[in-house]
Protein backbone atom coordinates (compact mmCIF):
# COMPACT_ATOMS: atom_id res chain seq x y z
CA UNK A 1 0.00 0.00 0.00
CA UNK A 2 0.99 3.46 -1.06
CA UNK A 3 2.61 5.62 2.19
CA UNK A 4 0.06 8.19 2.99
CA UNK A 5 1.11 11.73 4.21
CA UNK A 6 -0.88 12.16 7.36
CA UNK A 7 -0.34 15.40 8.30
CA UNK A 8 -2.73 18.08 7.58
CA UNK A 9 -3.11 22.41 8.95
CA UNK A 10 -5.45 23.32 10.71
CA UNK A 11 -5.96 27.10 10.77
CA UNK A 12 -2.12 27.72 10.15
CA UNK A 13 -1.50 25.09 12.72
CA UNK A 14 0.79 21.91 10.87
CA UNK A 15 -0.04 18.84 12.52
CA UNK A 16 1.85 16.06 12.00
CA UNK A 17 -1.77 13.75 11.80
CA UNK A 18 -5.38 14.96 12.02
CA UNK A 19 -6.00 13.40 15.30
CA UNK A 20 -6.53 15.50 18.18
CA UNK A 21 -8.06 14.60 21.88
CA UNK A 22 -10.86 16.06 22.97
CA UNK A 23 -11.33 18.78 25.68
CA UNK A 24 -12.38 17.48 28.66
CA UNK A 25 -11.47 13.85 27.96
CA UNK A 26 -7.52 13.94 28.41
CA UNK A 27 -7.28 16.47 30.99
CA UNK A 28 -3.76 18.19 30.58
CA UNK A 29 -2.58 14.70 29.04
CA UNK A 30 -0.59 13.78 32.03
CA UNK A 31 -2.84 10.46 33.00
CA UNK A 32 -2.40 8.92 29.16
CA UNK A 33 1.42 10.46 28.91
CA UNK A 34 2.02 7.10 30.94
CA UNK A 35 0.43 4.66 28.21
CA UNK A 36 2.06 5.91 25.23
CA UNK A 37 4.24 9.14 23.80
CA UNK A 38 1.67 12.26 23.62
CA UNK A 39 4.04 12.80 20.15
CA UNK A 40 2.20 10.16 18.44
CA UNK A 41 -0.86 12.62 18.68
CA UNK A 42 -1.94 15.74 16.11
CA UNK A 43 -2.44 17.90 18.76
CA UNK A 44 -4.28 18.20 22.42
CA UNK A 45 -7.15 20.28 23.18
CA UNK A 46 -6.68 20.94 27.01
CA UNK A 47 -8.71 20.17 29.72
CA UNK A 48 -11.74 23.42 29.47
CA UNK A 49 -9.71 26.65 31.59
CA UNK A 50 -11.65 29.80 33.60
CA UNK A 51 -10.05 32.40 34.47
CA UNK A 52 -9.99 31.30 38.36
CA UNK A 53 -9.78 27.99 39.48
CA UNK A 54 -13.32 25.74 39.63
CA UNK A 55 -13.99 22.88 41.77
CA UNK A 56 -16.76 21.71 39.38
CA UNK A 57 -20.20 19.79 39.98
CA UNK A 58 -21.26 17.68 43.39
CA UNK A 59 -21.08 14.34 42.11
CA UNK A 60 -22.79 12.14 40.70
CA UNK A 61 -21.11 13.55 37.73
CA UNK A 62 -21.59 10.65 35.26
CA UNK A 63 -24.41 8.29 33.62
CA UNK A 64 -23.65 5.91 30.93
CA UNK A 65 -26.30 6.00 28.28
CA UNK A 66 -26.75 3.39 25.28
CA UNK A 67 -23.41 4.14 23.23
CA UNK A 68 -22.62 7.00 25.49
CA UNK A 69 -22.23 8.40 28.00
CA UNK A 70 -23.89 11.83 30.12
CA UNK A 71 -21.10 13.89 32.23
CA UNK A 72 -21.46 16.27 34.36
CA UNK A 73 -18.23 17.65 35.56
CA UNK A 74 -18.67 21.58 35.46
CA UNK A 75 -15.48 23.04 34.55
CA UNK A 76 -13.41 21.73 37.31
CA UNK A 77 -9.78 23.31 35.97
CA UNK A 78 -7.11 24.95 37.98
CA UNK A 79 -7.22 28.46 36.17
CA UNK A 80 -5.59 29.54 33.60
CA UNK A 81 -2.23 31.06 35.61
CA UNK A 82 -1.97 27.18 37.29
CA UNK A 83 -2.18 26.01 33.64
CA UNK A 84 0.64 28.42 32.42
CA UNK A 85 2.87 27.43 35.15
CA UNK A 86 2.38 23.71 35.86
CA UNK A 87 0.76 21.91 32.71
CA UNK A 88 1.80 23.52 29.55
CA UNK A 89 5.68 23.30 30.22
CA UNK A 90 5.17 19.27 30.66
CA UNK A 91 2.99 19.31 27.42
CA UNK A 92 5.81 21.32 25.57
CA UNK A 93 8.34 17.99 26.06
CA UNK A 94 6.67 16.52 23.42
CA UNK A 95 5.85 17.48 19.68
CA UNK A 96 2.13 17.90 18.88
CA UNK A 97 0.22 21.09 18.97
CA UNK A 98 -1.26 22.38 22.37
CA UNK A 99 -4.47 23.99 21.94
CA UNK A 100 -5.85 25.72 25.41
CA UNK A 101 -9.65 25.74 25.86
CA UNK A 102 -10.81 28.21 27.59
CA UNK A 103 -14.84 29.63 29.18
CA UNK A 104 -15.44 32.72 30.66
CA UNK A 105 -17.98 34.24 32.48
CA UNK A 106 -17.75 37.69 30.33
CA UNK A 107 -16.23 38.67 26.97
CA UNK A 108 -13.42 40.70 29.22
CA UNK A 109 -12.60 36.82 31.00
CA UNK A 110 -11.86 35.38 27.37
CA UNK A 111 -9.71 38.14 26.30
CA UNK A 112 -7.86 38.31 29.56
CA UNK A 113 -7.26 34.32 29.28
CA UNK A 114 -6.55 34.89 25.67
CA UNK A 115 -3.57 37.24 26.46
CA UNK A 116 -2.45 35.42 28.86
CA UNK A 117 -1.96 31.87 26.98
CA UNK A 118 -0.98 33.68 23.65
CA UNK A 119 1.73 35.04 25.58
CA UNK A 120 2.63 31.64 27.20
CA UNK A 121 2.78 30.00 23.17
CA UNK A 122 0.25 27.86 22.95
CA UNK A 123 -0.58 27.04 19.34
CA UNK A 124 -3.87 27.39 19.38
CA UNK A 125 -6.59 28.78 21.60
CA UNK A 126 -10.40 26.79 21.51
CA UNK A 127 -12.89 29.27 23.08
CA UNK A 128 -15.78 27.12 24.49
CA UNK A 129 -18.92 29.14 24.13
CA UNK A 130 -20.84 25.36 24.65
CA UNK A 131 -20.37 24.17 27.93
CA UNK A 132 -23.40 22.62 29.15
CA UNK A 133 -22.61 22.21 32.38
CA UNK A 134 -22.40 25.79 33.86
CA UNK A 135 -24.84 28.15 34.52
CA UNK A 136 -23.08 31.20 33.69
CA UNK A 137 -21.73 32.53 30.23
CA UNK A 138 -21.01 28.51 28.59
CA UNK A 139 -23.97 27.52 26.73
CA UNK A 140 -25.68 30.64 26.92
CA UNK A 141 -22.53 32.28 24.44
CA UNK A 142 -23.07 29.66 22.08
CA UNK A 143 -26.71 29.60 21.45
CA UNK A 144 -27.31 33.19 20.53
CA UNK A 145 -25.27 34.40 17.52
CA UNK A 146 -24.49 37.86 18.03
CA UNK A 147 -23.15 36.97 21.76
CA UNK A 148 -20.97 33.91 19.98
CA UNK A 149 -19.92 36.88 17.30
CA UNK A 150 -19.21 39.44 20.62
CA UNK A 151 -16.61 36.68 22.47
CA UNK A 152 -15.19 35.17 19.12
CA UNK A 153 -14.46 39.23 18.25
CA UNK A 154 -13.03 39.22 21.58
CA UNK A 155 -10.93 36.33 21.42
CA UNK A 156 -9.85 37.33 18.42
CA UNK A 157 -8.83 41.10 19.92
CA UNK A 158 -6.71 39.56 22.60
CA UNK A 159 -5.04 36.56 20.65
CA UNK A 160 -1.99 36.13 18.68
CA UNK A 161 -2.03 32.67 18.03
CA UNK A 162 -5.01 31.14 15.99
CA UNK A 163 -8.55 30.87 17.85
CA UNK A 164 -10.91 27.94 17.08
CA UNK A 165 -14.30 28.56 18.54
CA UNK A 166 -16.28 25.52 19.53
CA UNK A 167 -20.00 25.02 19.01
CA UNK A 168 -22.79 23.72 20.73
CA UNK A 169 -25.40 21.33 19.14
CA UNK A 170 -28.31 22.43 21.58
CA UNK A 171 -29.61 24.88 19.03
CA UNK A 172 -31.93 25.18 16.03
CA UNK A 173 -29.72 25.95 13.25
CA UNK A 174 -26.07 25.23 14.21
CA UNK A 175 -24.90 27.22 10.87
CA UNK A 176 -26.82 30.69 11.88
CA UNK A 177 -23.94 30.63 14.67
CA UNK A 178 -20.93 29.60 12.57
CA UNK A 179 -22.00 31.85 10.23
CA UNK A 180 -21.97 34.73 13.18
CA UNK A 181 -18.95 33.00 14.77
CA UNK A 182 -17.19 33.33 11.10
CA UNK A 183 -17.94 36.78 10.41
CA UNK A 184 -16.59 37.52 13.66
CA UNK A 185 -12.89 36.34 12.34
CA UNK A 186 -13.01 32.43 13.83
CA UNK A 187 -9.85 30.77 12.11
CA UNK A 188 -11.63 28.03 12.67
CA UNK A 189 -14.62 26.11 14.04
CA UNK A 190 -14.71 22.68 16.20
CA UNK A 191 -18.00 20.98 16.70
CA UNK A 192 -19.88 19.27 18.67
CA UNK A 193 -19.64 19.94 22.02
CA UNK A 194 -21.98 17.26 24.08
CA UNK A 195 -25.90 17.47 23.60
CA UNK A 196 -27.98 18.09 26.55
CA UNK A 197 -29.29 14.98 28.11
CA UNK A 198 -30.81 13.23 31.62
CA UNK A 199 -31.01 10.13 32.99
CA UNK A 200 -33.40 8.74 35.73
CA UNK A 201 -32.99 6.32 37.72
CA UNK A 202 -36.65 4.33 38.18
CA UNK A 203 -36.53 3.00 41.41
CA UNK A 204 -35.28 6.43 43.50
CA UNK A 205 -36.85 8.58 41.04
CA UNK A 206 -34.11 10.76 41.32
CA UNK A 207 -32.13 12.08 38.18
CA UNK A 208 -28.39 10.19 37.72
CA UNK A 209 -26.51 12.97 38.01
CA UNK A 210 -26.62 15.66 40.96
CA UNK A 211 -27.29 18.68 38.37
CA UNK A 212 -30.21 16.78 37.29
CA UNK A 213 -29.21 16.99 33.58
CA UNK A 214 -25.50 16.98 31.79
CA UNK A 215 -23.50 16.92 28.35
CA UNK A 216 -24.14 13.02 25.83
CA UNK A 217 -20.99 11.93 24.20
CA UNK A 218 -19.86 8.73 23.13
CA UNK A 219 -20.36 6.78 19.54
CA UNK A 220 -24.18 7.34 19.94
CA UNK A 221 -23.75 11.44 18.71
CA UNK A 222 -21.53 10.51 16.07
CA UNK A 223 -23.97 11.10 13.88
CA UNK A 224 -25.09 14.17 14.82
CA UNK A 225 -21.49 15.36 14.46
CA UNK A 226 -21.12 14.06 10.86
CA UNK A 227 -24.43 16.12 9.71
CA UNK A 228 -23.56 19.73 11.82
CA UNK A 229 -20.30 19.51 10.59
CA UNK A 230 -21.44 18.61 6.85
CA UNK A 231 -23.96 21.68 7.38
CA UNK A 232 -21.15 24.08 8.53
CA UNK A 233 -18.63 23.02 5.88
CA UNK A 234 -21.52 24.10 3.29
CA UNK A 235 -21.88 27.14 4.95
CA UNK A 236 -18.30 28.29 6.41
CA UNK A 237 -15.02 28.46 4.53
CA UNK A 238 -12.90 27.94 7.99
CA UNK A 239 -11.36 25.11 8.63
CA UNK A 240 -13.51 22.86 11.11
CA UNK A 241 -11.70 20.49 13.80
CA UNK A 242 -14.89 17.71 13.43
CA UNK A 243 -15.67 15.46 16.61
CA UNK A 244 -18.67 13.65 18.41
CA UNK A 245 -18.52 9.59 19.02
CA UNK A 246 -15.01 8.85 17.26
CA UNK A 247 -13.99 6.12 18.51
CA UNK A 248 -12.50 4.00 14.64
CA UNK A 249 -9.95 5.00 11.29
CA UNK A 250 -13.76 5.20 9.71
CA UNK A 251 -15.86 7.90 12.53
CA UNK A 252 -12.83 10.03 11.71
CA UNK A 253 -12.94 10.07 7.75
CA UNK A 254 -16.52 10.31 8.13
CA UNK A 255 -16.08 13.70 9.75
CA UNK A 256 -13.44 14.29 7.44
CA UNK A 257 -15.43 13.42 4.20
CA UNK A 258 -18.34 15.64 5.90
CA UNK A 259 -15.62 18.45 6.19
CA UNK A 260 -13.38 18.67 8.97
CA UNK A 261 -9.42 19.47 8.30
CA UNK A 262 -8.73 17.36 11.78
CA UNK A 263 -10.69 15.36 13.79
CA UNK A 264 -10.70 14.80 17.57
CA UNK A 265 -11.57 11.57 19.94
CA UNK A 266 -13.01 12.17 23.67
CA UNK A 267 -14.86 9.64 25.37
CA UNK A 268 -13.47 6.89 23.63
CA UNK A 269 -10.33 7.12 25.53
CA UNK A 270 -12.63 6.80 28.55
CA UNK A 271 -13.05 2.94 27.24
CA UNK A 272 -9.70 2.42 25.30
CA UNK A 273 -6.57 4.46 26.39
CA UNK A 274 -5.19 4.05 23.15
CA UNK A 275 -8.40 5.18 20.90
CA UNK A 276 -6.66 7.95 19.35
CA UNK A 277 -3.41 6.18 18.32
CA UNK A 278 -5.99 3.22 16.88
CA UNK A 279 -8.15 6.23 14.99
CA UNK A 280 -5.00 7.45 13.54
CA UNK A 281 -3.61 3.99 12.64
CA UNK A 282 -7.14 3.30 11.29
CA UNK A 283 -7.53 5.95 8.98
CA UNK A 284 -4.05 6.26 8.03
CA UNK A 285 -5.30 2.53 6.78
CA UNK A 286 -8.48 3.54 5.33
CA UNK A 287 -6.22 6.01 3.13
CA UNK A 288 -4.03 3.70 1.82
CA UNK A 289 -6.74 1.53 0.92
CA UNK A 290 -8.13 4.18 -0.92
CA UNK A 291 -4.57 4.81 -2.89
CA UNK A 292 -4.90 8.18 -1.58
CA UNK A 293 -1.33 9.97 -1.12
CA UNK A 294 -2.51 12.03 1.42
CA UNK A 295 -5.23 11.88 3.91
CA UNK A 296 -6.30 15.22 3.69
CA UNK A 297 -7.88 14.51 0.55
CA UNK A 298 -10.94 13.58 2.32
CA UNK A 299 -11.64 16.75 3.49
CA UNK A 300 -15.08 17.81 2.19
CA UNK A 301 -14.95 14.56 -0.28
CA UNK A 302 -18.37 13.69 0.50
CA UNK A 303 -20.55 12.84 -2.08
CA UNK A 304 -23.84 14.19 -1.42
CA UNK A 305 -26.75 13.14 -3.25
CA UNK B 1 -1.41 6.42 39.13
CA UNK B 2 -1.36 4.03 36.75
CA UNK B 3 0.62 0.95 37.98
CA UNK B 4 1.18 -2.67 36.31
CA UNK B 5 2.30 -4.43 40.01
CA UNK B 6 -0.32 -4.50 43.11
CA UNK B 7 1.00 -1.55 45.78
CA UNK B 8 -1.32 -2.67 48.13
CA UNK B 9 -4.40 -4.02 49.39
CA UNK B 10 -7.78 -1.87 48.22
CA UNK B 11 -5.99 -1.11 44.85
CA UNK B 12 -8.91 -1.66 41.56
CA UNK B 13 -9.26 -2.89 38.26
CA UNK B 14 -11.34 -1.12 35.36
CA UNK B 15 -12.69 -4.03 33.26
CA UNK B 16 -14.34 -3.18 29.55
CA UNK B 17 -17.28 -6.11 29.80
CA UNK B 18 -18.22 -6.51 26.06
CA UNK B 19 -18.88 -4.05 23.15
CA UNK B 20 -22.20 -2.94 23.49
CA UNK B 21 -21.58 -1.33 26.94
CA UNK B 22 -19.00 2.02 26.72
CA UNK B 23 -17.33 2.70 30.01
CA UNK B 24 -15.43 -0.19 31.85
CA UNK B 25 -16.54 -1.62 35.15
CA UNK B 26 -14.24 -0.09 38.14
CA UNK B 27 -13.53 -3.35 40.77
CA UNK B 28 -11.40 -4.01 43.97
CA UNK B 29 -9.00 -6.60 43.93
CA UNK B 30 -9.74 -8.96 46.54
CA UNK B 31 -6.43 -11.44 46.61
CA UNK B 32 -3.76 -12.22 44.69
CA UNK B 33 -1.04 -14.72 43.97
CA UNK B 34 1.98 -14.89 42.63
CA UNK B 35 3.44 -17.86 40.72
CA UNK B 36 6.41 -18.47 38.51
CA UNK B 37 3.70 -19.37 35.67
CA UNK B 38 2.03 -15.55 35.90
CA UNK B 39 0.85 -13.85 38.65
CA UNK B 40 -2.99 -14.15 39.45
CA UNK B 41 -5.29 -11.46 40.59
CA UNK B 42 -9.25 -12.44 42.41
CA UNK B 43 -11.86 -10.13 41.97
CA UNK B 44 -15.37 -10.95 43.77
CA UNK B 45 -18.34 -8.91 42.02
CA UNK B 46 -21.78 -8.20 42.07
CA UNK B 47 -24.40 -8.66 38.91
CA UNK B 48 -25.90 -5.14 39.03
CA UNK B 49 -26.43 -4.86 35.19
CA UNK B 50 -25.87 -5.63 31.87
CA UNK B 51 -21.91 -4.98 31.85
CA UNK B 52 -21.65 -7.05 35.43
CA UNK B 53 -23.49 -9.63 33.65
CA UNK B 54 -21.67 -10.04 30.66
CA UNK B 55 -18.30 -10.59 32.80
CA UNK B 56 -19.97 -13.16 35.31
CA UNK B 57 -21.10 -15.36 32.07
CA UNK B 58 -17.23 -15.06 30.65
CA UNK B 59 -15.93 -18.85 30.22
CA UNK B 60 -13.24 -19.72 32.28
CA UNK B 61 -10.11 -19.50 30.24
CA UNK B 62 -11.59 -16.42 27.88
CA UNK B 63 -9.52 -13.53 28.05
CA UNK B 64 -10.80 -10.03 29.54
CA UNK B 65 -9.30 -6.44 28.15
CA UNK B 66 -8.41 -5.04 32.19
CA UNK B 67 -7.05 -1.56 32.87
CA UNK B 68 -4.75 -1.48 35.75
CA UNK B 69 -3.88 -1.71 38.40
CA UNK B 70 -5.16 1.73 39.44
CA UNK B 71 -5.24 3.84 42.20
CA UNK B 72 -4.07 3.99 45.78
CA UNK B 73 -4.65 1.32 48.13
CA UNK B 74 -5.09 0.56 51.81
CA UNK B 75 -2.24 1.83 54.34
CA UNK B 76 -1.36 -1.71 56.06
CA UNK B 77 1.86 -2.19 57.64
CA UNK B 78 2.76 -6.05 58.01
CA UNK B 79 1.85 -7.52 61.38
CA UNK B 80 -0.54 -4.60 62.29
CA UNK B 81 -3.55 -5.47 64.14
CA UNK B 82 -6.51 -3.53 62.29
CA UNK B 83 -10.24 -3.62 62.64
CA UNK B 84 -11.41 -4.43 59.01
CA UNK B 85 -15.25 -3.18 58.73
CA UNK B 86 -17.14 -4.25 55.17
CA UNK B 87 -20.77 -3.48 54.10
CA UNK B 88 -21.61 -6.12 51.22
CA UNK B 89 -20.12 -6.10 47.94
CA UNK B 90 -17.10 -3.48 49.85
CA UNK B 91 -16.10 -6.78 52.04
CA UNK B 92 -13.52 -8.14 49.03
CA UNK B 93 -10.71 -6.04 49.29
CA UNK B 94 -10.76 -6.75 53.26
CA UNK B 95 -9.42 -9.93 52.21
CA UNK B 96 -6.15 -8.47 50.91
CA UNK B 97 -5.89 -6.11 53.83
CA UNK B 98 -6.26 -8.88 56.48
CA UNK B 99 -3.59 -11.46 54.53
CA UNK B 100 -0.91 -8.35 54.12
CA UNK B 101 -1.52 -7.88 58.04
CA UNK B 102 -0.68 -11.30 58.96
CA UNK B 103 -3.84 -12.55 61.12
CA UNK B 104 -3.77 -9.79 63.65
CA UNK B 105 -6.92 -8.22 62.68
CA UNK B 106 -10.98 -8.53 63.32
CA UNK B 107 -13.32 -7.96 60.63
CA UNK B 108 -16.71 -6.92 60.96
CA UNK B 109 -19.28 -7.64 58.26
CA UNK B 110 -22.49 -6.10 57.59
CA UNK B 111 -25.00 -7.87 54.50
CA UNK B 112 -28.51 -7.10 53.64
CA UNK B 113 -29.22 -10.28 54.49
CA UNK B 114 -27.84 -14.35 54.91
CA UNK B 115 -28.07 -14.82 51.01
CA UNK B 116 -26.03 -12.18 50.55
CA UNK B 117 -22.98 -12.81 53.00
CA UNK B 118 -20.00 -13.56 51.06
CA UNK B 119 -16.08 -14.17 52.06
CA UNK B 120 -16.80 -15.14 55.52
CA UNK B 121 -15.12 -18.06 55.93
CA UNK B 122 -12.02 -16.81 54.19
CA UNK B 123 -11.87 -13.93 56.38
CA UNK B 124 -12.63 -16.11 59.39
CA UNK B 125 -9.27 -17.80 58.06
CA UNK B 126 -7.15 -14.57 57.54
CA UNK B 127 -8.16 -12.88 61.09
CA UNK B 128 -8.20 -13.38 64.47
CA UNK B 129 -12.43 -12.93 64.80
CA UNK B 130 -14.83 -12.56 62.33
CA UNK B 131 -18.35 -10.92 63.27
CA UNK B 132 -20.98 -10.66 61.20
CA UNK B 133 -24.47 -8.20 61.14
CA UNK B 134 -27.39 -8.70 58.55
CA UNK B 135 -29.95 -5.89 58.16
CA UNK B 136 -32.69 -8.34 58.73
CA UNK B 137 -31.42 -10.64 61.30
CA UNK B 138 -31.00 -13.51 59.21
CA UNK B 139 -27.49 -14.61 59.95
CA UNK B 140 -25.82 -13.31 63.69
CA UNK B 141 -26.10 -9.43 64.90
CA UNK B 142 -29.31 -8.13 63.93
CA UNK B 143 -28.46 -4.00 62.78
CA UNK B 144 -25.95 -2.40 60.53
CA UNK B 145 -22.04 -3.00 61.13
CA UNK B 146 -21.52 0.55 62.53
CA UNK B 147 -23.18 -1.20 66.14
CA UNK B 148 -20.67 -4.01 65.38
CA UNK B 149 -17.77 -1.13 65.49
CA UNK B 150 -18.87 0.12 68.43
CA UNK B 151 -18.72 -2.94 70.76
CA UNK B 152 -15.13 -4.09 69.52
CA UNK B 153 -13.99 -0.57 70.06
CA UNK B 154 -15.21 -0.31 73.18
CA UNK B 155 -13.33 -3.42 74.14
CA UNK B 156 -9.86 -2.63 72.72
CA UNK B 157 -9.38 0.19 70.78
CA UNK B 158 -5.59 -0.33 70.73
CA UNK B 159 -6.07 -1.19 66.42
CA UNK B 160 -3.41 1.26 64.48
CA UNK B 161 -7.13 1.52 62.27
CA UNK B 162 -10.26 0.99 60.86
CA UNK B 163 -9.66 0.19 57.02
CA UNK B 164 -13.65 0.51 55.54
CA UNK B 165 -14.92 -0.39 52.13
CA UNK B 166 -18.94 -0.37 51.51
CA UNK B 167 -21.84 1.94 50.57
CA UNK B 168 -21.39 5.83 51.93
CA UNK B 169 -24.24 5.99 54.64
CA UNK B 170 -22.69 2.75 56.06
CA UNK B 171 -19.23 4.74 55.48
CA UNK B 172 -20.23 7.85 57.37
CA UNK B 173 -21.41 6.38 60.36
CA UNK B 174 -18.00 3.48 60.72
CA UNK B 175 -16.32 6.61 60.66
CA UNK B 176 -18.26 8.36 63.17
CA UNK B 177 -17.85 5.20 65.08
CA UNK B 178 -14.13 5.19 65.29
CA UNK B 179 -13.85 9.06 65.08
CA UNK B 180 -15.67 8.22 69.44
CA UNK B 181 -13.47 6.00 70.19
CA UNK B 182 -10.26 7.60 68.41
CA UNK B 183 -8.89 5.44 66.18
CA UNK B 184 -8.07 5.92 62.96
CA UNK B 185 -10.00 5.38 59.67
CA UNK B 186 -9.15 4.99 56.39
CA UNK B 187 -12.31 4.57 53.58
CA UNK B 188 -12.53 3.20 50.43
CA UNK B 189 -15.02 5.45 48.28
CA UNK B 190 -16.95 4.55 45.24
CA UNK B 191 -18.31 7.32 43.09
CA UNK B 192 -19.99 6.44 39.33
CA UNK B 193 -16.46 6.62 36.76
CA UNK B 194 -15.68 6.91 33.06
CA UNK B 195 -11.47 6.89 32.90
CA UNK B 196 -10.35 4.90 35.53
CA UNK B 197 -7.15 7.12 35.58
CA UNK B 198 -8.18 10.86 36.42
CA UNK B 199 -8.66 12.54 33.07
CA UNK B 200 -12.63 12.97 32.93
CA UNK B 201 -12.31 14.20 36.56
CA UNK B 202 -16.13 12.07 36.56
CA UNK B 203 -15.61 10.26 40.40
CA UNK B 204 -15.25 13.08 42.44
CA UNK B 205 -15.47 12.98 46.40
CA UNK B 206 -16.04 16.37 48.37
CA UNK B 207 -13.35 17.23 50.56
CA UNK B 208 -13.14 19.18 54.15
CA UNK B 209 -10.83 21.60 52.70
CA UNK B 210 -13.13 22.36 50.01
CA UNK B 211 -11.32 20.67 47.60
CA UNK B 212 -12.73 17.48 44.54
CA UNK B 213 -10.27 14.54 44.72
CA UNK B 214 -11.19 11.84 42.57
CA UNK B 215 -11.64 7.87 43.42
CA UNK B 216 -9.87 6.77 40.76
CA UNK B 217 -6.42 8.57 40.92
CA UNK B 218 -6.15 9.95 44.63
CA UNK B 219 -8.74 7.09 45.94
CA UNK B 220 -10.20 4.60 46.27
CA UNK B 221 -8.81 5.01 49.83
CA UNK B 222 -8.96 8.06 51.61
CA UNK B 223 -7.98 9.03 54.82
CA UNK B 224 -11.76 9.62 56.63
CA UNK B 225 -10.66 12.72 58.39
CA UNK B 226 -10.20 14.45 54.84
CA UNK B 227 -13.24 13.71 53.35
CA UNK B 228 -16.36 16.10 53.97
CA UNK B 229 -19.50 13.92 55.40
CA UNK B 230 -22.33 16.42 54.97
CA UNK B 231 -21.42 16.93 50.84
Amino acid sequence: MPNVDMSVNLAGVSMKNPVVVASGTFGFGREYGQFYDLSELGGICCKGLTLHPRTGNPPPRIAETPMGMLNSVGLQNPGVDAFITEELPELRKYDLAVIANISGNTPEEYGIMCEKLSRAGVDMIEVNISCPNVKAGGLAYGTRPELAAEVTRVAKEHSSVPVMVKLSPNVTDIVEIAKAVDEAGADALSLINTLRGMRIDVQTRRPILKMNTGGLSGPAVLPVAVRMVWEVAGAVAKPILGMGGVARGEDAAELMLAGASAVAVGTACFADPYAPLRVRDGLEKLAAGQGLDRVSALRGAVRAW
Amino acid sequence: MVRTSLTGPGQFVHIKCGHSRLLRRPISVCDWQGSPEGDTLTIVFEVRGEGTAWLARRPVGRHVDVLGLLGNGFQVEDQGAYLLVGGGIGVPPLLGCAKVCGGGSVALLGFRSKDRALLVDELAEACLAVRVATDDGSLYHHGFVDELVRQELSKNRSFRAVLACGPKPMLKSVVQAAAEFGVPCQVSMEERMACGVGACLGCAVQMRDGTMRHVCKDGPVFDAEEVDWDA
